[in-house]
């Protein structure tokens, strides 16, 4: 064979896209300035940005004192974070006296490693952790944190307040609205009339009216309820408010969850022999709470950021604490840095979990993508 | 050989807890037995109580003289009008911020659902850090920053913020032109009315037009021109019947036009603001739900890219979007309740409030309350379940 000169025998090098379609040029034709329309728009936003976003940092961070104790080191232009800093242990701890902070301490941290153990999907022991952060972690908590017992200093609840009284609240809230709102679900589900009508109506009411109207309930028509020599804890009357509006929440979650479960399951426990309590727990429930974690997170997130409606009935939360703060004669003109610190707070917090409910959603896809 | 017995057990057999039916029967009735001396508890409790604190139940206290002023009124109330007055000023109030408050945030929330799909890359990631920021502040940190941060911290009347002389932001809220309707101005109403009748009949007559001849008409540029020009037709003709009073400064405040409560705006900038978040997503998810096979099946009919979008995607991503969309407006409704927060004269604010603190009345009041949620509710998931039925995929 003779080699042909009118073909190459090898490859020529791949040239390079022109200019104005790679690197940073090319991005910027591609996805900003694709046509008059987006270069408008483009324009627009970076003039937005420039607007609002830019002064909001200059403000917050570049102008910002954050060095001081008092009042007198706020003397720059922009936001005096030394209000905040100032009054940081009142923030996280409320009213609760100083020598006994360390107990909340305790539970802080033992409320972390609960939750890091539970969100991070390799670790072992699942179930029973949860078990423990449901049952055990609020024993726990509330021999360390009212205390009067084992040599403890009795703390009332109307000391407690800040951060703590707000993860409090959110950690109560959950922990009761969650198997509350299972039974519920399960109930209108049923096929006996009058256990699935209570639960509609229960279910219904709840999400009918707003949580305040709900609060209002609680502080002032729950004492009505009891026997009138019978003291009822301020706190505890808020968290039965929160537990019974969020578990008609939760139900709904967990009803679309049982729903998802074909009938298959079920039957095919009937054929094992299997009663209702051992179907249920044993086959539907694990696959319907599963599918519905993403739903159970967001109601966390909607629940966590409702937990500030309680300043409403006069208990010291996060935000509560903020704001009697912006009241003291010495740091009168600071709400803007107060509001947007709360905010700040809860943002990390409720992304937080928005985000992990995200990548829950797509971990759990996994099986159903087409 | 063995075989499996083909006759079932006879009913009555074995003890009658193992009947399901008569089972199911007796959970029932200790269910009931248990709630109702439950609830019977609670009620002699309530009752011995309300004794002991000399409390008298009835709705006999809505007659009374509520003898406090509510700073914003929508119909005619002083301090001398009755307890049950202040229950309809409260819940009109409610319902103004409501109603503002859904169209504000239906905008809000459309333009940035639809700004997070589109292809400029800055003007997306700029929708979604709308939507993450606002979704995960609490409403009621973002009332309270609108209200004490911002508009407390406007300069006070003298030194107005002003917006084409016409609009003034002070530190009491917003100044705006008031419209004086002269004599006659009433017929351009009924023009509007009559528009909106020919429009919808003349919408009937397309779609007849359509499905019979199969030729379409215009009918949302001829609608549009109806339903403008009938109504400025009549208001021309009628000699412009309509005069804007301009606020003045008079001293220390304005005076004529429309005063704005500062509590309402920041009510209304939190509440649609917060709420544009999440029908932002809604609005968003809705669009992603229509299955790329629509367009794509459109474009090889080869309809073009605007009637696609008409015929195509927005009618079937609106079943998506309008029963979610309706529970976001209910939750406004119900949220419009934190105006306690910062005092706006809505119903929790004013009836629940202080009309509660100064009679006493806490259960018919909060049952009152509740009953308007409720109701208000119910109605819409109600009208929902029929809209879903409604427009249900008719599948084989």
């Amino acid at each position: 064979m003779t080699t042909d000169s009118t073909f190459r025998t090898e490859m020529i090098e791949a040239r390079d896209a022109p200019d104005q379609r790679r690197g940073v040029i090319g991005w910027f034709r591609a996805n900003l300035f694709n046509g008059p329309i987006n270069s408008i728009v483009s324009i627009v936003v970076i003039y937005l940005l420039a607007r609002l976003i830019w002064p909001f940092l200059e403000w917050a961070v570049i102008d910002a004192d954050w060095i001081g104790t008092t009042r007198d080191a706020c003397t720059g232009q922009g936001a005096c974070w030394v209000f905040i800093s100032a009054r940081f242990e009142s923030i996280i701890y409320g009213f609760y006296p100083e020598a006994a902070r360390w107990r909340v301490d305790i539970v802080f941290a033992l409320l972390a490693i609960l939750v890091a153990w539970l969100a991070v999907p390799k670790l072992p022991y699942k179930k029973w952790v949860a078990l423990f952060a449901l049952i055990g972690l609020p024993i726990i908590a509330y021999f360390l944190l009212v205390g009067g017992s084992f040599g403890l200093e009795y703390v009332p609840t109307r000391a407690w307040g800040g951060l703590m009284l707000t993860l409090t609240i959110a950690v109560l809230g959950i922990v009761g609205s969650l198997p509350l709102g299972i039974i519920l679900a399960l109930g209108r589900r049923s096929k006996m009339p009058f256990v699935k009508g209570i639960c509609v109506i229960f279910i219904e009411f709840w999400r009918g009216v707003p949580l305040i109207t709900v609060l209002f309930m609680a502080s002032v028509m729950l004492p009505l309820f009891v026997p009138g020599n019978l003291d009822f804890d301020k706190l505890l009357r808020a968290l039965i408010g929160i537990m019974f509006f969020w578990s008609a929440y939760m139900a709904e979650v967990i009803r679309s969850g049982l729903q998802a479960i074909g009938k298959g399951q079920t039957e095919a426990g009937q054929a094992l022999g299997l009663n209702y309590w051992q179907r249920t727990g044993l086959i539907v429930l694990p696959q319907a709470l599963k599918l519905v974690i993403p739903g159970i997170v967001n109601t966390f997130i909607a629940l966590f950021k409702d937990t500030s409606l309680v300043l409403i009935i006069g208990l010291f939360d996060l935000l509560a604490i903020i704001r009697a703060g912006l009241t003291d004669s010495n740091w009168l003109g600071f709400s803007t840095e107060g509001y947007v610190f709360a905010a700040a707070v809860y943002w990390i917090f409720c992304f937080s979990m928005s985000r992990y409910s995200l990548y829950i959603e797509r971990r759990l896809n996994t099986g159903h993508k087409r | 050989m063995l075989r499996p017995s083909t006759t079932l057990p006879r009913r009555g057999h074995g003890p009658l807890w193992r009947n399901p039916a008569i089972r199911a029967l007796i959970v029932q009735a200790v269910l009931f037995l248990v709630l109702a001396a439950f609830i019977g508890y609670l009620v002699h409790n309530t009752l011995l109580n309300l004794e002991a604190r000399g409390i008298h139940t009835g709705f006999g206290f809505l007659e009374g003289r509520a003898g406090f002023s509510i700073p914003q009124t929508l119909i005619e109330y002083t301090s001398d009008s009755t307890y049950g007055r202040t229950f309809v000023i409260g819940l009109l109030n409610t319902l103004l911020v409501s109603a503002l408050g859904i169209v504000a945030a239906t905008i809000i929330g459309f333009l940035v659902g639809i700004a997070r799909l589109s292809p400029n890359w800055l003007l997306a990631r700029l929708a979604t850090i709308y939507v993450e920021t606002f979704r995960n502040i609490p409403l009621l940190v973002q009332i309270l920053f609108w209200y004490y941060a911002v508009l407390r911290a406007l300069p006070s009347p003298r030194q107005s913020l002003s917006l084409f002389d016409a609009f003034f932001f002070n530190v009491r809220g917003m100044v705006m032109p008031d419209p004086q309707p002269l004599d006659g101005f009433a017929a351009t109403p009924w023009a509007l009315l009559v528009a909106v009748v020919v429009t919808i009949l003349f919408g009937v007559f397309a779609k007849r037009r359509q499905a019979s001849t199969g030729k379409s008409l215009p009918v949302y540029w001829i609608g549009l021109t109806i339903i403008v020009g009938l109504p400025l037709i009549v208001f021309l003709a009628t000699g412009s019947p309509l005069e804007w009073t301009l606020p003045e400064m008079a001293g220390f405040n304005f005076r004529g036009g429309i005063n704005i409560l500062p509590e309402l705006l920041a009510l209304w900038l939190a509440l649609s603001i917060y709420t544009a978040a999440f029908i932002a997503e809604i609005v968003r998810s809705g669009i992603l739900s229509v299955s790329h096979g629509q367009t794509e099946a459109a474009r090889s009919l080869s309809l073009p890219e605007a009637i696609t979008l008409r015929k195509v995607v927005i009618p079937q991503a609106m079943r998506v979007i309008i029963p979610q969309m309706t529970s976001q407006y209910l939750n406004l409704i119900k949220n419009s309740s934190l105006a306690t927060a910062i005092g706006y004269p809505d119903l929790v604010a004013v009836f629940a409030g202080t009309t509660l603190n100064q009679t006493g009345q806490a259960i018919e009041i909060i049952a009152m309350t509740m009953a308007v949620y409720l109701v208000i509710s119910l109605t819409v998931s109600f009208l929902m379940n029929l809209y879903n039925a409604r427009t249900l995929l008719k599948e084989r």
